[in-house]
């Protein structure tokens, strides 16, 4: 197998907040081919907006622990300095597009700059030539050349959203990472960005780290699924495997929520919610929603190999847990 | 345009202000006026404390202007004898105003010799009668000050400008002035063949130009033509030169947050609490009075002023927009978030506050001025109402010395207010009436 594009080990993120420490993520690994999408999945405030946060480093004030090493083309880039992170990654190798990319522009810029503005804050780009760039980067995502001279505010959601990718694609980095890019659109603009995002897979070999927690668009795009759960990665598949049957619990009751076209179930909910992040508990973080939770749930559970290239953060697939 | 008629209305006396002070900028330059606002010579043909003409013309009037009569449009006459020449110039001209001239001074120049001449001066008036001058030694550029001659006030029994031109210069009461044609005639011996005798009569006006003239003869219009550019340059500096600071540093604490934000609050209340008047006087008192040092404190002590909490309170909310880290996440670099991502945000907002700020300076230093803190060399409108004041100008009857330069300094407040309030209402839609 040929070296990955991204090796994420351990990656952990803890928040200080006033009423104790936050472990958003919490040693979070995966792997990521070149050309290769993975889609993080799993409910609001699993921790996925976080991952994404810790890999392109856009932390906030109050962090209190970010450790883990990310390998990007085999080279360590938590060791960078802030300095050449921000020259050297941001935007060069990893772009990301925002969640709320719609507010993602800023108003008082014209779409044509907003989109060359990664060329020129990334020096050696002329204006001219970062305008030229930024028409066929608009062209590329579906936007006609005339919406250059607009305003933010004068173009429709999926419009922006779609500046938004432009804006992503254009210094043609290695990684992009899609933070539910179509959470607030409507169908038809939802599908219709997320061809343009296949059509760029296929023509670019760039991979994506999408974040959702839309199971149905994300199926569309991706060739692994990781599952996260409170903070943590608690199975990681290729998308096949897991949209036909999910491995872990969580992933099972997750599948069975989505709601069916001519299927008589009605979708199943999970009961509870997911454990605070300010005192995870002790052993399994699902074990408290899990409908075959069993007796080693109380120990920390081991991240086990499974057929195919699977993996599950679960007692149930490990020897040494079974009865 | 239409819809806002007050920001035509402004922007006209605002074009109008900088029109001005172009035109003085371009006519009068900077070195010519602070040598010649130094009183001297330089107005010697000038009268003091003269009104404006158009007072004359508003009020049905007929003061007399300056007038100055030559020696060179005479006759004169000469005969020769050993050694030197005898001359005798006739000089006249009409006089048909309503009032006495204000001074009378004859003006009298040897030329060509070192050796002084005799000269003897005769007055005829329109009636007939003559009033003997008395005789004068004159060497090179001289004067005769016939306003002061205190022997001839007390033969006429009135002051001499008064006296040689009333009807009946000995009866009481309010003197009446004699209409007519007045003759002057120098009677003069040189004592060198080739010396020539030059006179200039200046009986000097009730009235001068636009503006009228001060207490040491001078010009107001040039004070106030110059008053402009400085008082424009004054405002729109220390306007530019506080916002623009203030808005960078606001935007950079807010961005950077932590101790500098701590940091830049800590001073700007200690700076709020500083008062600016007392401290430029201070600064006038001990150090100089120089315009461009007090514009340097006024920027100085403006920097982390008020407006860095209002700037500060409007920047927060933007420091979290989503645009603002997605320009993180592109690699924007700190100085290019404050400066391109956050302070375009709030200039739409600043841009009116900041064009009615410019007045507030012009009048700070038209205050300063007013208290003898003006610059010592440039003429400015705070310096002639200080000039005003000193001269009791509105005890005296002198008001248009203080007029003029309220006028313009109100002219520019309402210039000023009137089109920012204007774009307060474009820039700030809540404003906007439907």
């Amino acid at each position: 197998m040929a070296e990955p594009l991204l090796v994420v080990e351990d990656l952990s993120l803890h928040y200080r907040t006033e009423a104790g420490i936050l472990r958003a993520l919490d040693s979070v690994s995966f792997e990521l081919g070149r050309g290769e999408a993975v889609v993080l999945l799993g409910e609001s405030g699993c921790g996925k907006s976080s991952l994404a946060k810790a890999l392109l480093r856009l932390l906030p004030r109050n962090v209190a622990h970010h450790s883990g090493r990310v390998l990007l083309d085999g080279t360590d880039i938590m060791a960078l300095s802030d300095e050449r992170f921000r020259r050297d990654i941001r935007w060069n190798r990893i772009s990301i597009v925002m969640q709320a990319a719609m507010n993602a522009l800023n108003p008082v810029v014209k779409v044509g700059e907003q989109v060359a503005e990664p060329l020129l804050v990334h020096a050696g780009w002329k204006r001219a030539a970062a305008a030229e760039k930024a028409a066929q980067a608009l062209a590329r995502v579906g936007v006609a050349a005339d919406f250059m001279d607009r305003y933010p505010f004068e173009l429709s959601g999926g419009m922006r959203q779609r500046v938004v990718l432009a804006m992503a694609l254009i210094t043609e980095p290695a990684l992009v990472i899609l933070d539910e890019p179509t959470s607030a659109l409507d169908l038809l603009t939802q599908a219709g960005i997320m061809n343009v995002l296949k059509r760029i897979k296929w023509e670019t070999g760039t991979s994506f780290i999408l974040i959702t927690h839309d199971v149905g668009t994300s199926s569309e795009l991706v060739d692994h699924v990781a599952l996260m759960y409170a903070g943590q990665i608690v199975e990681t598949s290729p998308a096949r495997d897991f949209f036909r049957e999910p491995a872990h619990p969580y992933g099972r009751a997750l599948m069975a929520s989505v709601p069916r076209l001519h299927d008589r179930a009605d979708p199943v909910h999970i009961e509870g919610n997911p454990p605070n992040l300010l005192d995870p508990p002790e052993g399994c973080r699902f074990a408290a929603r899990c409908a075959q939770r069993f007796a080693p749930c109380d120990r920390e559970p081991p991240f086990a190999r499974l057929a195919g290239g699977r993996r599950a953060l679960c007692w149930l697939f490990d020897e040494g847990g079974r009865e | 345009m239409r819809r806002y008629p007050s920001a035509v209305a402004g922007l006209a006396v605002i074009l109008f202000l900088v029109g001005m002070a172009l035109y003085t900028v371009v006519t009068i330059p900077y070195g010519q006026v602070l040598q010649d606002w130094r009183a001297g010579e330089h107005w010697r043909m000038h009268p003091a404390n003269a009104r404006p003409v158009w007072t004359d013309r508003l009020f049905g009037g007929n003061a007399p202007p300056t007038l100055t009569i030559s020696s060179d449009a005479a006759d004169a006459e000469a005969a020769r004898f050993e050694g030197g020449r005898q001359v005798r110039i006739p000089m006249a001209f009409d006089f048909a105003y309503d009032d006495f001239p204000s001074e009378l001074t004859l003006f009298l120049g040897v030329r060509g010799t070192e050796r002084p001449a005799f000269v003897e001066i005769t007055w005829h008036r329109p009636d007939g009668s003559d009033v003997r001058l008395g005789a004068h030694r004159i060497a090179g550029e001289d004067r005769v000050s016939i306003s002061q001659d205190r022997a001839l006030e007390g033969r006429l029994g009135r002051v001499p400008h008064i006296g040689l031109f009333a009807v009946d210069p000995g009866a009481p009461g309010r003197p009446e002035v004699l209409r007519g044609t007045y003759r002057l005639t120098l009677d003069a011996v040189l004592f060198d063949e080739a010396a020539e005798l030059h006179a200039d009569l200046v009986a000097f006006g009730r009235v001068h130009g636009i503006a009228g003239t001060d207490h040491l003869r001078r010009d107001l219009m040039l004070a106030l033509l110059w008053g402009t550019p400085v008082a424009l340059a004054f405002g729109i500096l220390a306007a530019v030169g506080t916002t623009v600071t203030t808005l960078v540093i606001a935007a950079a604490g807010v961005w950077f947050g932590g101790l500098i934000d701590a940091a830049i609050q800590r001073l700007t209340e200690v700076t709020m609490i500083l008062p600016i008047l007392p401290v430029l006087v201070m600064v006038g008192t001990l150090y100089s009075t120089s315009i461009w040092l007090m514009l340097g404190v006024v920027i100085a002590l403006g920097i982390f002023s008020a407006s860095i909490k209002m700037y500060r309170a409007m920047l927060l909310p933007i420091r979290n927009a989503p645009y603002i880290e997605a320009a993180r996440a592109y690699g924007a670099s700190n100085a290019r978030i404050v400066m391109r991502y956050m302070i375009p945000r709030i200039l739409p907002v600043l841009i009116p506050a900041f064009v009615t700020l410019i007045p507030t300076y012009v009048f700070l230093e038209a205050s300063l001025a007013v208290l003898g803190l003006g610059d010592p060399v440039l003429p400015t409108w705070g310096k002639i109402l200080n000039d005003a004041q000193m001269q009791g100008a509105l005890y005296n009857g002198f008001y248009y010395w203080v007029v003029a330069p309220a006028a313009l300094l109100m002219l520019t407040g309402l210039g000023f207010a009137l089109f920012g309030f204007a774009l307060d209402r474009i820039f700030n839609p809540r404003l906007r009436t439907a």
